[in-house]
């Protein structure tokens, strides 16, 4: 597996004491990190390891657990060829990780994604707004504890329009 | 004028109800905004293209609500879109319609029960004339829905009986 040489490549370095956890399943590679370390990885890894593309970033709801979301990841290396999943805990009282928009600039909508459904707290982002929801809305409608059913008044409806002719 | 021209009605007098002649007129020429929603405007561009032609009852897409006659609501309705749509409606000039198209916005679809971001149904926010079934309908629904939007503006007249 072309990851793996990846692995091998930063044993020994640095990476080290950042890493939680390494885990590999279907083909795919990722890497539990400490959240204080998130951004020093992510910006080691674009810089010196060329991961120059980041095509996603989402937020899992463990609800139960004590470091209750995860915020991940994806990014590719495309020169070469290799895909990596960066995945970083934290707690529900203070959901907050460092912004990447200074990395890579498409961040900036991920980031407002996951700020809009899970609540997650982007540190020096330059526009944390909501980005589907009404700015208004006050909820968090991906996490566990949101009904499915919605919440009955949450958002406004306008007014219906008369039939005037 | 001859007189055998105005028995057989190939003069040039056409003697004709105001209401008919109007009536014709609307029915005969009903742009449709263009706008989509979702899944169901992809049918209605479908229905739009050559394949179906929709040209050829009148109807041909306008890029601005005040040249619109009729909004085809194509898909679904979140609560954010719904204050836009009833600012595209108030901005449609009279007479105006509406064709609800889909399920999603003739009842909120699969988003009737489990969904916090759909309106159910776009009659909360404004007054529909014909809805159409289907997720999403065949282009021949909307033809459809076209047509008996034609025929209630068939029984449509200027002076309305007043209402006792």
């Amino acid at each position: 597996m072309a990851n793996h040489v990846f692995l091998d490549k930063i044993g020994g370095s640095p990476f080290q004491e950042f890493i939680v956890e390494v885990k590999s399943y279907a083909g795919e590679l990722t890497i539990l990190v400490k959240s204080q370390y998130l951004f020093r990885m992510l910006k080691m890894l674009k810089e010196q390891y060329e991961f120059d593309y980041l095509a996603d970033i989402t937020a899992v709801d463990h609800y139960t657990d004590e470091e209750r979301f995860e915020v991940s990841y994806n990014i590719v290396n495309l020169e070469g060829k290799q895909r990596l999943r960066i995945a970083c805990r934290v707690e529900e009282d203070n959901p907050t990780v460092e912004s990447v928009v200074s990395l890579w600039a498409s961040a900036n909508w991920y980031e407002r994604e996951a700020f809009d459904m899970m609540g997650i707290r982007f540190k020096n982002h330059p526009d944390l707004r909501r980005i589907y929801m009404p700015e208004d809305f006050e909820y968090f409608p991906l996490r566990k504890e949101f009904p499915l059913l919605g919440i009955p008044g949450s958002i406004e409806l306008p007014d219906k329009v008369e039939r005037s002719f | 004028m001859d007189n055998n021209e105005l028995k057989t009605g190939q003069g040039k007098i056409v003697v004709t109800q105001l209401d008919d002649l109007i009536n014709w007129a609307r029915l005969s020429s009903l742009w449709p905004m263009g706008f989509g929603l979702a899944c169901c405007a992809i049918e209605m561009m479908a229905t739009n293209a050559s394949g179906y032609d929709l040209d050829r009852m009148g109807v041909f897409p306008r890029p601005s609500p005040r040249q619109s006659d009729v909004m085809i609501v194509s898909g679904t309705v979140t609560f954010k879109m719904a204050d836009r749509i009833r600012r595209l409606y108030e901005q449609m000039a009279e007479p105006r319609y509406v064709i609800s198209m889909g399920s999603c916005s003739n009842c909120g679809g699969p988003y009737w029960e489990h969904g916090y971001h759909v309106v159910k149904g776009v009659d909360k926010i404004i007054p529909v004339d014909i809805y159409i079934p289907g997720c999403p309908p065949r282009p021949e629904a909307l033809i459809g829905g076209i047509l008996s939007l034609q025929e209630k503006i068939r029984t449509e007249t200027l002076f309305p009986a007043k209402k006792t």
